[in-house]
C-alpha cells in the first residue's frame, strides 16, 4: 500500500457519497471493523474490505476509490448492513458507489455486459428457443419485449453504457 | 389465496427445475398464480449501474400487478424478491421518490400507487400456508431423508425491508418446512447464513468458487443428502459450479443441490420427474433409492 497523497485528498466526495442514495449515513461510521470481519468476500480476496473502503471515502480519496476494482467486488449479501452498530448501510453505500463510478464514466465490464442483455431481451438471458422446452415440459411460452425497459434505461443513462457493449460485440462478430 | 407470479431472469431459463416444481406445489397447496407475461427483470442486475433504473424497472413490474387487482406478488429468486420489496420501502418512505418514478411509468400508461405486498415462495409456505398445514397435506413422508438449508442472503436481509419476518442471524423457516416433509433439516451447521458469492461470478469468478466451495466443504462432513435451496443463482453457483469448486478444494462434494419445493413436491404425492429431478444436474440418485423413488425414476 503507497502512502496517501494528501494533496489529491478530495472532501467534495464525501458529500457527493452522502447525497447519493445509499451513501446518506457513511459518517456515522466509527470503524469498528465488524463489516469486515462479517464479508464472505473480504474472506478470500483482501482488496475487498469495506471498512477500508469507508475509511477512504471518509478521507476523500476519490480517484483511489472510483478507479479501483474492489468497488465492483461486493457481493451485496448484506451481513455487514445487518450487523453495523451504527445502522451505516454499507451494501446501499457500495451500491452508491458503483453508481457514482458509472456517472464519472467508469463501468466494470461484467456489470455493463449484464446492461446490455438486459437491453437486448429486458431480461438478462434471452429465452428464445428455450421457450420449445418450455412448453414441452408443460411450462408457459414467456415473450420477449423489451421495449419498455430500453426506454426505461435510455432515459437513466443506462442505454448508453448497453449500446456501447452490444456495438462492441456486433462489431467484434462481423 | 391469489399471487401474481413473478419469475424473474434466471428461473424461466436457467431454473426450470424450480419454475416447474413451485408450480406443481402451489397448485397442490391452492396457491392461485397468476403470470403477467409483461413482466421483465426485476430491476437487480441494473442497480449498480443505476439505482435509478433498477427501481424503475421494480415499479413498472408491481404497477402491472396492480394493475390487473393483484396485491401480492409471489417470488422464487431471492434477489428479486430483495429488490421488488426494497423499491416498496423506499417508495413507502419517500414519496417523492416514488412520484419521480412514476413520471417515467406514465410513458407506459403505468402507475404505482404501492399497495402491492412481495413474498418469497418460502415465506408464502411459511407464514400464508403454514407449516402444520404443509404437514397434513404430506402424503409421502421424507423419513430418512437428511437435508441442509441454504436461506441465501436476500430471502431475508435486509431484515428492515422485511419486518424481520424471520431471524436474519439464526432463521428456522426454511428448515421448519423441509421438517415439515417429514425429512431431517441439519439445524445448525458452521457458515449456515454465507452468501454464495454469486453477484460477483462475472467479477471475480475464483473468489466465488472459494466462498462457495468452502461452505460446500463444511457440508461435506454433515452426511446430507442434498442441500436445499430457494434462489436459482444460489443453485447455479452451488450445482453449476460445484466441478469448479471441487477443482478448486482439490476434492469431490458431490452433493446433490435441491430446490425446496422440489421436495415438497415428492412429499405432496408428485414423481420425480414430475418436480424436475431429471434436470439436475448432480443426480440426487441416493436419495431417491433412499426414499424407494430410484427404481421408479429410471423406469420411467
Amino acid at each position: 500500500m503507497s502512502t496517501i497523497d494528501t494533496e489529491k485528498l478530495d472532501m467534495s466526495f464525501v458529500e457527493e457519497v452522502k447525497n447519493t442514495p445509499g451513501g446518506e449515513l457513511i459518517t456515522r461510521c466509527f470503524a469498528c471493523g465488524t463489516c469486515a470481519a462479517s464479508c464472505p468476500v473480504r474472506e478470500f480476496d483482501e482488496k475487498f474490505n469495506p471498512r477500508r473502503i469507508i475509511h477512504m471515502v471518509l478521507l476523500g480519496m476519490r480517484d483511489e476509490v472510483l478507479q479501483s476494482d474492489f468497488v465492483w467486488l461486493c457481493s451485496g449479501c448484506a451481513a455487514c448492513q445487518e450487523r453495523c452498530p451504527q445502522g451505516v448501510t454499507i451494501t446501499d453505500l457500495m451500491m452508491a458507489l458503483k453508481n457514482i463510478a458509472v456517472k464519472h464514466g467508469i463501468v466494470h465490464n461484467a456489470f455493463a455486459m449484464q446492461a446490455a442483455e438486459v437491453y437486448r431481451y429486458g431480461r438478462l438471458y434471452e429465452v428464445g428457443d428455450l421457450n420449445d422446452r418450455r412448453e414441452k415440459i408443460g411450462l408457459p411460452r414467456i415473450p420477449e419485449e423489451p421495449e419498455q425497459i430500453r426506454q426505461i434505461l435510455d432515459d437513466t443513462g443506462v442505454g448508453e453504457v448497453a449500446k456501447k457493449i452490444i456495438g462492441e460485440q456486433e462489431s467484434g462478430n462481423e | 389465496m391469489r399471487y401474481a407470479f413473478f419469475l424473474g431472469c434466471s428461473v424461466p431459463t436457467r431454473g426450470l427445475n424450480y419454475e416447474l416444481s413451485a408450480r406443481k406445489v402451489a397448485e397442490k397447496l391452492g396457491i392461485e398464480l397468476v403470470d403477467i407475461p409483461e413482466f421483465s427483470c426485476c430491476g437487480f442486475p441494473i442497480r449498480s449501474v443505476s439505482q435509478k433504473a433498477g427501481f424503475t424497472m421494480a415499479a413498472r413490474n408491481l404497477a402491472l400487478a396492480e394493475k390487473q387487482g393483484l396485491d401480492r406478488i409471489m417470488t422464487l429468486c431471492s434477489a428479486c424478491t430483495e429488490t421488488l420489496q426494497e423499491a416498496n420501502h423506499l417508495f413507502k418512505h419517500n414519496p417523492d421518490f416514488l412520484a419521480e418514478i412514476n413520471g417515467e411509468l406514465k410513458k407506459f400508461g403505468l402507475e404505482y400507487k404501492g399497495t402491492v405486498e412481495v413474498k418469497h415462495i418460502a415465506r408464502v409456505l411459511w407464514e400464508d400456508i403454514g407449516v402444520e398445514e404443509i404437514r397434513k397435506k404430506v402424503v409421502f413422508p421424507l423419513e430418512g431423508a437428511r437435508f441442509a438449508a441454504h436461506y441465501g442472503c436476500h430471502y431475508l436481509k435486509p431484515s428492515e425491508i422485511y419486518d424481520h419476518f424471520d431471524d436474519p442471524e439464526n432463521p428456522t423457516s426454511l428448515d421448519d418446512l423441509i421438517e415439515a416433509t417429514g425429512a431431517e433439516s441439519v439445524r445448525q451447521y458452521p457458515d449456515k447464513d454465507k452468501c454464495c458469492g454469486g453477484a460477483i461470478l462475472g467479477v471475480k469468478e475464483e473468489v466465488t468458487i472459494k466462498i462457495a466451495g468452502s461452505k460446500l466443504k463444511i457440508l461435506k462432513d454433515h452426511d446430507i443428502d442434498a442441500l436445499v435451496l430457494i434462489c436459482p443463482f444460489c443453485s447455479v453457483i452451488y450445482e453449476g459450479n460445484q466441478k469448479k469448486a471441487e477443482k478448486e478444494y482439490e476434492t469431490q462434494f458431490k452433493i446433490p443441490v435441491l430446490y425446496y419445493p422440489q421436495i415438497l413436491g415428492l412429499a405432496l404425492g408428485f414423481e420425480p420427474d414430475e418436480v424436475g429431478f431429471k434436470l439436475n444436474r448432480i443426480k440426487a440418485k441416493k436419495l431417491l433409492e433412499k426414499l424407494g423413488l430410484g427404481k421408479k425414476k429410471t423406469a420411467a
